[in-house]
């Protein structure tokens, strides 16, 4: 009892550190980030983070859907895989040139999602889970069985790596830059979005679609739009990472690939850009620091997601509001002086 | 050729109509689709083949068992991944996050337990076949037909003319009001859950001894095709389960036999599909989808 309660006073404190000094924390942060590759030589550790940050890419573009939009979306490893798939035979078969060959994954992933957003999210409720869970099955069985474009089961080797005017990169040094680049550019965009008009329509329908549309929120396409522009993301990325590991294969895009999204940004925290670092970061770190425990991951999976949705269902960091901590405890100081100088007065 | 797919597509459609009753029997009451359902249609193939092979029990007492272990399964899945939420009126996305959980973790449990490896699987219902014709028909077949007809005549029987299957009804029309009424309104979640288990777990079974063989993939892909069915009948329509299963199992040998073996398993996911595209409330559906 006694140790709960300074755990939960040291928790509080910290956040209230964090709160008052956002700034200077986040600048450490990225220099951090930005000076890892240059601390390390080790391939591996370079590996694990720029998958890192991969995931996190994908993480938030799931969270538009899930976190923000309130729909549960099996996606993710669909249009990731079509990015993955479209950017390499758009490199290899039609000599596109490597970033041409993202833009194509990326346009061909948003051409897909439109195609389920436009009967889909017309409907309310489960609809959505239930067609991309069917979707990314179709697309891993078309990606299987498509022997001409996609070399089915064998999967596509010795994809050409990411080149940008001329200059191959071919180290996980330049990778995780990259990809680091990628996630700073797709965070700014999540984040101004989300705080956008349209972010605020989007919130507004999660938490009552009905007052929503009585405000004049054209529900259905602010819907479509939000999940077009996940599956763009979804599809760049996918990109990019073909280019990157150099192999795909239609196993890495089933729908339990998805699940594993869904688990990581529901233990982060939903609808929470923190949050989904921290979800992704840690459930990517913590299955390969516990080798031992592979066997066990996905039965963890499962368990971790009837615990969080019954004991947190906000996650780790999903009612965690920095700003507003900072405005309470600035209000707070504020009171505390006005209380000391009205007592100085009086003596 | 073609009578053999029909034959062949009414036996497995028949099964799928099974457990998309037991979808439809949950949407029903709830208005959620319970993702773990596919897991205890796998968990009860599962229980007949563990208790046959690691304890010795023969199939007339092994099958059983594996039913009511299964209805205690299905209450579980109510009382450890829904009953604290329905409580707290969370959300409906935490609900259907919770029984894919619960689906997860049974799904893996299994997985560690005997394997990921295909296991052959007694067919406890040979009896011979039948040709008329060209067509062969198996006793398996003939009798797993039968048993989910009338299985599905039983169920239906229960949920329109009995005092429990009226508050079911009632709870799916209004659960206040069903309380107001002096119904026991968790009784009859849980009941539904329990019968809807035991039906899964029974086509779990079936779908073993006709294919004659058990994986642990089974789950998934059954789960879809089966949704898929319940939703072309309409969710919450029981006769329209019936009729979706049906078609979607026509639709998948016909199919698989026309067109490509190895699309075989999307051509359920396309009717998914082309049904929320043209009537989204599905062929008996009540025309109360909610639109927005």
């Amino acid at each position: 009892m006694k140790k709960n309660s300074v755990l939960k006073k040291a928790w509080t404190g910290l956040v209230e550190f964090v709160a008052m000094h956002q700034i200077p924390i986040m600048a450490v942060l990225i220099l951090l980030v930005i000076a890892f590759p240059f601390m390390t030589d080790n391939k591996y550790l370079l590996r694990i983070a720029t998958l890192c940050l991969i995931n996190i890419v994908l993480g938030l573009a799931l969270n538009l859907v899930q976190g923000y939009m309130g729909q549960m979306s099996f996606a993710t490893a669909a249009f990731w895989g079509i990015g993955a798939y479209a950017g390499t035979i758009g490199v290899m078969r039609l000599g596109m040139p490597s970033l041409l060959g993202m833009a194509f994954g990326m346009a061909v992933a948003g051409l897909f999602g439109l195609l389920i957003a436009l009967p889909t999210l017309k409907l309310k409720g489960y609809y959505l889970s239930i067609v991309t869970m069917g979707f990314c099955e179709i697309v891993r069985i078309v990606e299987m069985n498509w022997q001409d474009l996609t070399r089915g089961s064998l999967g596509i080797m010795n994809i050409p790596a990411v080149s940008i005017f001329g200059f191959r990169f071919k180290s996980g040094r330049a990778n995780y830059i990259i990809a680091l680049i990628i996630l700073f550019v797709v965070t700014i965009f999540v984040k101004n979005l989300i705080n956008s008009n349209f972010g605020l329509s989007l919130k507004a329908i999660r938490d009552d679609d009905s007052a929503a549309e009585t405000m004049g929120i054209n529900i259905v396409h602010v819907k479509r739009v939000n999940f077009v522009i996940s599956a763009l993301i979804c599809g760049f990325v996918g990109a990019f990472y073909a280019q990157y590991v150099s192999f795909i294969h239609p196993s890495s895009f089933a729908s339990g690939v998805s699940q594993e999204y869904i688990v990581m940004i529901i233990f982060g925290g939903l609808g929470s850009i923190p949050g989904t670092f921290l979800g992704c970061i840690a459930l990517t770190i913590l299955p390969e620091l516990m080798r031992s425990l592979l066997q066990y991951r996905l039965l963890i999976y499962g368990a971790l997601m009837v615990i969080m949705m019954n004991f947190m269902p906000g996650g780790l960091l999903g009612n965690l509001d920095l700003g507003l901590v900072r405005k309470k405890i600035l209000e707070r100081r504020s009171r505390e002086a006005v209380k000391g100088s009205g007592g100085g007065d009086g003596e | 050729m073609f009578l053999q797919q029909i034959v062949n597509g009414l036996t497995i459609g028949s099964i799928y109509a099974l457990v998309a009753i037991g979808y439809s029997l949950v949407f029903g009451v709830l208005r959620l689709i319970n993702f773990a359902n596919g897991a205890e249609y796998m968990l009860g193939a599962y229980f007949v083949y563990i208790l046959m092979t690691t304890f010795g029990a023969k199939a007339p007492l092994a099958i059983p068992l594996a039913i009511v272990a299964l209805g205690a399964v299905g209450y579980l899945v109510d009382f450890v991944g829904l009953r604290r939420l329905r409580k707290k009126n969370a959300p409906r996305m935490s609900a259907l996050i919770s029984t894919l959980g619960v689906g997860t973790f049974i799904e893996n449990a299994i997985q560690i337990w005997v394997g990921t490896e295909t296991k052959s699987y007694p067919n406890f219902l040979n009896f011979g076949r039948i040709t008329i014709g060209k067509t062969i028909i198996s006793w398996t077949q003939i009798i797993i037909f039968v048993t989910c007809i009338l299985l599905m005549v039983a169920v239906s029987f229960v949920v329109y003319k009995t005092k429990i299957g009226k508050s079911m009804l009632a709870v799916s029309q209004d659960q206040m009001c069903a309380r107001l009424m002096g119904i026991n309104v968790s009784l009859v979640i849980t009941l539904t859950f329990v019968v809807a288990a035991m039906l899964a777990c029974v086509s779990g079974v079936l779908v073993g001894s006709y294919y004659q063989n058990i994986d642990t993939n089974m789950s998934f892909i059954v789960g879809m095709k089966t949704f898929a069915a319940a939703v072309l009948g309409g969710v919450g329509s029981l006769p329209g389960a019936v009729a979706g299963g049906l078609i979607v199992g026509l639709a998948e040998s016909i199919g698989a036999s026309y067109v490509s073996a190895g699309y075989r398993d999307a051509i359920a996911f396309a009717i998914l599909i082309i049904v929320l595209l043209v009537k989204p409330s599905g062929l008996f559906g009540k025309n109360n989808v909610e639109k927005m």
